[in-house]
């Protein structure tokens, strides 16, 4: 089947989503690595932050990531009618 | 149940784990009750051990199924939520669960490469292949490479490498399987390790993945209770709140400036100073071993003899010099050994690392090789994780692709409950140990040490070292695994809690040793011999080739775990460098880039693999070459090189030869569209 202009317009938009989404997930993980020491001269509740982040922030960050693609790709499935029936 | 729509059967599963979670936390007060009665722990853990894996029997004869898509695909009908629960118990190995909170409490701020590692991974895992490979929709990760690339060149490579990564995998679980049977009750290692194969057999084997994904969410309960207990305990016990992980940055607070004061108490630095010395005697003796054994020997007749004809000695001296005599290394070649283990006495010399530094080291140099290595071995176990085919198969398993985003999700958070907490447990456990067994009384030495000393010295040792009748942190040596096994009695848990602990462990391994070995005897009995070598065989045929294959490799795996290879670890870690190097720039590639073809996948998938394995081979120190490494990177991370490898090789071969035919292209368009009007629905 020939692609419509809409369908490569939902894939242009998903391939965006994605770049943005790992651009998040990269800068969470190996930035905030790369700075732990720095990071670490800053300390919050107790936690020195470079330190909190590996074991706890950024962990965070990747679980909303996934359910906001999720969430997100789920609507735009129905906006751009390629939605899978209901079974 | 096949009327049944969708919603009812997730309304249907909700309430049977419900009654089961119940039930489960039902058993473990009952046997609370007897312990307090009069319970011997023998029988607690034979009580755990027979009970749960006859409750994983139960749901895997309940789960039997003579139907392909149930067996290799738990008939695409697991719901987003509950898949997730499986996933995250077939992803949280022995590893995970008894290794990591013990890897975190020695090596501090760098064992988190872990943590992030194998979470991060997810997301790649999200955007990357779960919808994806959920619309393309068979059966099995080799699967997709051979129809989207053409072949069975390509499928082969598939196989091949989903078997190595796999098998190595599945060999670290069965040995942990065998390692806590054996530790909880009585039994010895190997048959421990057959007791677990019958456990992993019961919950795949009749049904197939159908029959391992309910045995998972079940598995997964039973794990995430067993780790939340203790940990809880201990925070109340500490800090009189019960969410560890929001209140351990006061611990690490405490921890870190109890580090200070250790390092430079006196006490603590003659203790180093003793290593040191030893240490330091080792060396020298090792470098003219003849010439030093002759002189110890000499020294040693000749203090006998001294005390002999002294007069004024005591029988005790008497006794002792005659004992170190007759106690003397026979010959060179053990005295030899002996110093070689005295000259690794120098690793506790140093003084205590402190646990929230990032990249300690000697230099600046040294501090960047190791966040370099940090970074790198991140990478790797991130993607490794979107790419080791045991877990990417089960979002096969999901009715929809908008479940199986969500499934991810699901995924990732059920791992995460316990991968946050993991971090909490070694520093609580650090805080105890530093503060309460540090200071101690040899005479009066905490009841858990003295237990857990007794049973096993490569998991705890403790030894006046200088002979003040005090512990000192210096003196303490800790295995890795102590931490999760000790956590209950730490806190002060009756017995019934460390049970369900190994309990959980076993959970945790036989659920990863479960979907591992479906992984193996998949790709065997479906890619190879119905793709490959018999297309029209029967689905009869098909699903009896499948579960004798399953035997064959289970069995395989129990015999080659029961010769107890060494570097389990490191074959784990490189099962992750192996699978990142080998499937993800193919698969990832195949779905987000129309031109990449056969040649170019071929091509890759053997420079990625072939350039992580060279890399392994030369550096790391088991196979004995022993090759200077490149830009210091440990051989874990050979996935660092493999993957750019396998990329570039990719593209350049993929642009030099033909661009994919129509019907490629077409298909690479079905799987990017959850649902596309006017296309024919393919097998789904």
């Amino acid at each position: 089947m020939q692609l419509t202009e809409r369908h490569r317009e939902y894939w242009r938009k998903n391939v965006r989503l994605t770049a943005i989404l790992l651009a998040i997930w990269f800068v969470v993980t190996f930035v905030v690595g790369f700075y732990a020491r720095e990071l670490n001269t800053v300390t919050m509740f107790g936690w020195p932050m470079g330190f909190y982040m590996g074991a706890q922030g950024s962990l965070i960050i990747y679980v909303v990531i996934i359910f906001y693609y999720a969430r997100y790709m789920n609507k735009l499935d129905i906006e751009y009618g390629v939605a899978e029936e209901d079974k | 149940m096949a009327t049944q729509t969708q919603a009812q059967f997730g309304q249907q599963l909700k309430k049977y784990y419900s009654v089961y979670t119940g039930g489960f936390i039902g058993f473990v007060i009952l046997l609370a009750i007897a312990e307090q009665m009069g319970m011997t722990p023998k029988y607690i853990g034979y009580a755990f051990l027979f009970a749960t894996i006859g409750l994983y029997a139960v749901i895997g004869i309940m789960s039997r199924t003579a139907d392909v898509s149930e067996y290799y695909v738990a008939g695409r009908r697991v719901p987003a939520f509950f898949n997730g629960m499986a996933t995250g118990a077939d992803w949280m190995s022995a590893a995970s669960f008894i290794g990591m909170a013990g890897g975190l409490y020695i090596q501090g701020y760098d064992g988190l490469a872990f943590i992030m590692g194998w979470t991060g991974g997810y997301v790649l895992v999200a955007v990357f292949l779960a919808p994806y490979l959920r619309k393309f929709g068979q059966f099995t990760i080799p699967d997709f490479l051979g129809e989207r690339y053409g072949g069975n060149i390509v499928r082969s490579i598939g196989v091949f490498a989903a078997i190595l990564c796999s098998f190595t995998y599945v060999v670290a679980q069965i040995y942990g399987v065998g390692l806590i049977t054996s530790r909880f009750t009585g039994l010895e290692f190997q048959v421990g390790v057959f007791v677990g194969l019958a456990g992993i057999l019961v919950c795949s084997f009749l049904g197939g993945m159908k029959a391992v994904t309910w045995t998972q969410v079940a598995q997964y309960v039973i794990l995430i209770i067993a780790y939340m207990i203790p940990v809880v305990w201990l925070s109340v016990k500490h800090f009189n709140f019960p969410v560890p992980q929001l209140v351990y940055g006061q611990a690490l607070a405490k921890v870190t400036e109890r580090e200070k004061a250790l390092t430079v108490d006196p006490k603590e630095i003659e203790v180093r100073t003793i290593f040191k010395d030893r240490a330091a005697s080792a060396d020298a003796k090792l470098k003219d071993p003849a010439a030093a054994y002759a002189a110890d020997k000499a020294a040693a007749e000749k203090k006998a003899a001294d005390v002999k004809r002294d007069k004024k000695a005591t029988p005790e001296a008497v006794a002792a010099a005659e004992k170190s005599l007759a106690n003397f290394p026979k010959d060179e070649a053990t005295a030899k050994k002996a110093w070689e283990k005295d000259k690794g006495l120098a690793a506790r010399a140093a003084p205590p690392r402190p646990h929230a530094e990032a990249f300690p080291g000697k230099d600046e140099a040294a501090k960047n090789t190791a966040r370099l290595n940090f970074l790198a071995l991140i990478l790797c176990l991130m993607v490794g994780t979107a790419a080791l085919p045991h877990i990417l198969m089960r979002y096969y398993t999901t009715p929809s692709v908008k479940e199986a985003r969500d499934s991810v999700g699901w995924s990732l958070f059920f791992i995460f409950l316990l991968y946050f907490t993991a971090p909490a447990l070694a520093v609580l456990a650090k805080y105890d140990v530093y503060h309460f067994l540090v200071g101690s009384e040899f005479a009066n030495l905490p009841a858990w040490v003295a237990n857990w000393a007794k049973v096993d010295p490569t998991l705890l040792a403790i030894a006046d070292i200088n002979g003040d009748g005090i512990v000192q942190l210096a003196e303490i040596v800790l295995g890795q695994d102590i931490i999760v096994l000790a956590t209950p009695e730490i806190a002060g848990l009756p017995y019934v809690i460390s049970a369900l602990v190994a309990a959980g462990g076993l959970a945790a391994a036989l659920s990863t040793a479960d979907g591992l070995l479906l992984t193996i005897a998949n790709a065997l009995s479906h890619d190879v011999y119905y793709k490959m070598l018999d297309p029209h065989a029967s689905t009869k045929r098909r699903l009896a080739i499948a579960k004798g294959l399953l035997l064959v490799v289970a069995v395989i795996a129990a015999f080659v775990t029961s010769l107890k290879p060494g570097d389990i670890l490191f074959l784990v870690g490189a099962a992750f460098s192996l699978a990142a190097s080998s499937f993800f720039p193919a698969l990832v590639l195949g779905i987000f880039w129309k031109r990449c073809n056969k040649w170019g996948a071929i091509t890759g998938m053997v420079a990625g693999l072939g350039t992580c394995m060279y890399y392994m081979y030369m550096t790391y120190p088991f196979f004995g070459v022993k090759a200077p490494l490149w830009f210091g990177i440990n051989p874990i991370s050979a996935g660092i090189f493999g993957i750019p490898a396998g990329i570039i090789t990719m593209v350049v071969v993929s642009l030099l030869t033909k661009a994919p035919d129509k019907k490629i292209q077409e298909l690479i368009e079905h799987v990017r569209y959850p649902h596309l009007k006017g296309t024919a629905a393919r097998a789904s």
